[in-house]
């Protein structure tokens, strides 16, 4: 280039050089290849037609829209749509039905346990599990042992305002702390937690030294009979489900410090309609209890006509 | 140094060598480092159980790990190698004295110390790439501005009329560094003994601003750094002409120009105006072929020495350095498409994108480069075995392939979850789903990582080996001709076991 004495050819490429070195190292002055420009020419008029058609370029007051007055919002708003569609045909009967109505409705039904399952995955997983199975503290919702009760109406309720959550119609019971407040004695406590283990079992526990203490202390909600108030969410302690464990040291804990164990609100996250969905799929999980006098078949029928 | 084309020269000074080599020898140390931290942290993400709460947990680990290899195994390899080019290719020294130039030495190290000891302790900025609070990021800036000082005015004392085309890339990796650096820094220390501080733009700006940042890191850092090294090194290697000086020109200008405009593309459907995204996306198309240009100029300077590909795996390692640097400068304009990153952003796509450029071409032009330029700085003829850089290859090349497609599986597996929904148009999967559905590929992208850092062991054996002075047994140049083994320390059997 500059110093144009004598062209220095490269004598494998036979392609002249810039005639430049550095530490051994020289330039061929090879043309820019050919399908290099087309391609990088055809990115840029593309680029030039998308800023025609799209919002491009900042201009005082906004920016231009474009001629195809796409948004970002738009496009959420259409891909939304074919969702919306999808769930309007049932959404409108869905609001008005009664459960019983959605349960003997095998489309209704479809809907609520696909909606049920979706936000179940979403919300409740976290807790209790993907299936559901619950975890220490946790309860295991595909078992017919309800603590706050099992009917459609009593799992909605649930959901709806949660369990010692911070919302004015929350679920509220408070088990004392007995062993912390003073109202039992450690003694007592080994006896109770004897006799809550004895509970499960077959043995007579009526004759056991802690059946007196759990007569006078417990069974105020857990009932005479130990089988548990869903008014107080007093869980069944005859069944072998235990929800902090069942171990005598995780018993000798729950009645010496007490569990207070905690459930959102839901109503302030979701809307109803995803709250009946829940509640149709938790309840459908297992141990759904029927409302009164409903005949157990209705249950099953919505499943098989949906295979038809 | 056999072949070596160099015009005997009178004026040739007396280079700086000492300060490339304690670079070098940083360099190797950080990158199993960083390497190290990457297959741990890769290993929580299959076994959750191995965080170590809360010092050595997955979110403290994770940035320790990409600084560690970008600005410690990247940022050392860049300061060698253009600490090397540029002396070579000026002919001069490095100006303002030797001592200035281990200031950056030192300097630069203790900013990465400063730095990952920052980040065990829970001390971050929450930028990407960025997360150095303040303080080490002042004391970077002290560093950075030095080195640009030393390459600047070695550049201007050259006694070359013209500039190399290496120098360029370097000059643009070195200022636009500090550009980014100054610009996505811009924060308020909220304590007076503290390290906490705030970002003086908030909300989308801040947003934009470090993905201006971030984005341009990869351009700048990983890009245009690595292709100056890639100038310097390939025709060195190959010993032939770079293959066009125009190209060189055009794709250098258009690159820096474009690359700095396509930050926008990490932030679609987000806050972000609707026009900025459009911007971020057209520019990431049109820098398709100007980064291509390094490409074809890198592999196009083998023409007329193709055979060298098949002997010698020094330029083995570089030509496959190329290959991952055009595929993943394709990939990254298809995954700016709007509809294309809708279904790949957030997912591990990103991940295996990022490491087929980081693996594929960051890592393999630096070992070029390192196989290079060892035997150089320490007088060797050559490495102590080339059949060890070949199982580098193998090894690592098997490793990136382990990784990049276990992640473009899981990434495409978890975008398509993620968007997936019923008849009634419920979702069909939650995340929690897709994270288990994620757990066997993670398993593969561990043991891809594994072989890669093997494959940086193995690497640094050989160093060790060829710095005491030894040759293995049975080994050829790189033009095919036998080597005399050598044991330098006289010690047993010389004999090292040929590695195929």
């Amino acid at each position: 280039m500059s110093d144009d004495k004598k062209k220095d050819i490269d004598e494998i490429s036979g392609v002249e050089t810039t005639g430049h070195e550095w530490d051994g190292l020289k330039e061929l002055n090879n043309p820019l290849p050919r399908w290099w420009i087309w391609v990088w020419v055809i990115s840029i008029i593309w680029s030039i037609w998308y800023f025609v058609v799209y919002p491009a370029w900042p201009v005082p007051g906004g920016a231009t829209e474009g001629t195809s007055g796409y948004t970002q919002f738009k496009e959420l708003q259409e891909s939304q749509q074919e969702i919306v569609q999808r769930q309007q045909q049932y959404l409108s009967d869905f609001e008005k039905a009664e459960f019983h109505q959605i349960m003997d409705d095998p489309g209704l039904y479809a809907f609520a346990m696909a909606g049920g399952r979706a936000a179940f995955k979403d919300n409740c997983a976290v807790c209790h599990g993907t299936g559901a199975e619950g975890g220490i503290g946790y309860p295991n919702l595909n078992d017919d042992d309800w603590l706050w009760g099992g009917t459609m109406d009593a799992i909605h309720t649930t959901l709806e305002y949660g369990i010692r959550a911070d919302n004015l119609d929350t679920r509220l019971s408070q088990m004392p702390a007995f062993g912390k407040e003073g109202l039992l004695n450690k003694e007592q406590i080994d006896e109770v937690v004897e006799y809550v283990m004895a509970l499960s079992s077959d043995e007579d526990v009526t004759q056991m030294p802690g059946h007196q203490i759990f007569q006078q202390n417990c069974a105020s909600c857990h009932g005479p009979d130990a089988k548990g108030m869903h008014e107080f969410g007093a869980p069944n302690l005859t069944d072998g489900i235990w929800l902090y464990g069942g171990e005598r040291a995780d018993i000798y804990e729950t009645v010496y410090n007490a569990r207070n164990s905690l459930m959102p609100a839901w109503n302030e996250r979701l809307d109803d309609n995803t709250i009946r969905q829940l509640t149709v799929y938790v309840h459908q999980l297992g141990g759904g209890v029927e409302e009164a006098a409903k005949e157990p078949t209705s249950i099953l029928s919505p499943v098989k006509s949906m295979e038809e | 140094m056999t072949t070596e084309t160099i015009t005997k020269n009178q004026d040739v000074p007396d280079y700086n060598y000492e300060i490339v080599r304690m670079f070098v020898i940083a360099t190797c140390f950080w990158g199993v480092v960083g390497m190290m931290a990457g297959v741990f942290i890769a290993t929580q993400l299959a076994f959750p159980d191995l965080n170590v709460e809360p010092y050595l947990n997955f979110g403290r680990l994770r940035p320790l790990h990409t600084s560690a290899v970008i600005f410690a195994f990247g940022g050392n390899a860049l300061f060698a190698t253009s600490y090397y080019v540029v002396q070579r290719t000026c002919r001069a020294r490095l100006w303002g004295g030797d001592g200035l130039a281990k200031f950056t030495f030192w300097g630069y190290q203790a900013f990465i110390v400063i730095a990952a000891v920052g980040y065990v302790l829970g001390v971050t900025q929450g930028k990407e790439y960025a997360e150095p609070e303040w303080y080490a990021d002042l004391w970077l800036t002290i560093v950075w501005v030095v080195y640009l000082l030393i390459f600047m005015m070695t550049v201007i004392n050259r006694k070359e009329p013209h500039l190399y085309v290496a120098n360029w890339f370097y000059l643009a990796f070195i200022i636009t560094v500090a550009v980014l650096h100054l610009g996505n820094n811009v924060i308020i220390p909220v304590e007076w003994l503290g390290a906490k501080s705030y970002s003086v733009p908030s909300g989308v700006q801040s947003a934009m601003i470090q993905w201006w940042y971030g984005h341009n890191a990869v351009g700048f850092f990983l890009t245009a750094g690595f292709l100056g090294m890639m100038y310097y090194f390939v025709p060195k290697r190959a010993e032939r002409p770079v293959y066009s000086y125009r190209l060189s020109i055009v794709h250098f200008w258009s690159l820096i120009f474009i690359y700095i405009w396509a930050g926008p593309h990490h932030l679609y459907y987000t806050a972000l105006p609707d026009w900025a995204q459009t911007l971020g996306m057209t520019f990431s198309i049109m820098l398709w072929m100007p980064s291509w240009g390094g490409m074809i100029n890198g592999i196009m300077t083998l023409s007329g020495a193709w055979e060298k590909l098949r002997k010698d795996p020094v330029i083995q390692f570089m030509v496959v350095a190329l290959a991952f640097y055009g595929m993943s400068t394709f990939e990254g304009p298809l995954m700016a498409i709007r509809a294309v990153n809708s279904l790949s952003h957030y997912t591990d796509w990103t991940v295996g994108h990022v490491h087929s450029g980081a693996l594929g071409w960051v890592g393999f032009i630096t070992f070029g480069a390192l196989y290079y330029l060892v035997p150089k700085l320490w007088g060797r003829e050559e490495v102590y075995s080339l059949k060890l850089v070949s199982l580098h290859l193998w090894v690592a090349s098997l490793g990136i392939v382990f990784y990049i497609s276990s992640m473009w599986v899981s990434g495409i597996m978890q975008g398509l979850m993620w968007r997936s929904y019923d008849d009634l148009g419920f979702l069909n999967y939650s995340f929690v789903e897709s994270v288990v559905a994620m757990h066997p590929f993670y398993v593969i992208r561990a043991l891809g990582g594994l072989l890669y850092l093997s494959g940086a062991l193995i690497m640094c054996y050989n160093f060790y080996r060829t710095i005491r002075g030894d040759v293995a047994v049975g080994e050829v140049d790189k033009d095919g001709n036998p080597r005399q083994p050598r044991n330098a320390s006289q010690e047993g059997d010389a004999a090292l076991k040929p590695a195929e």
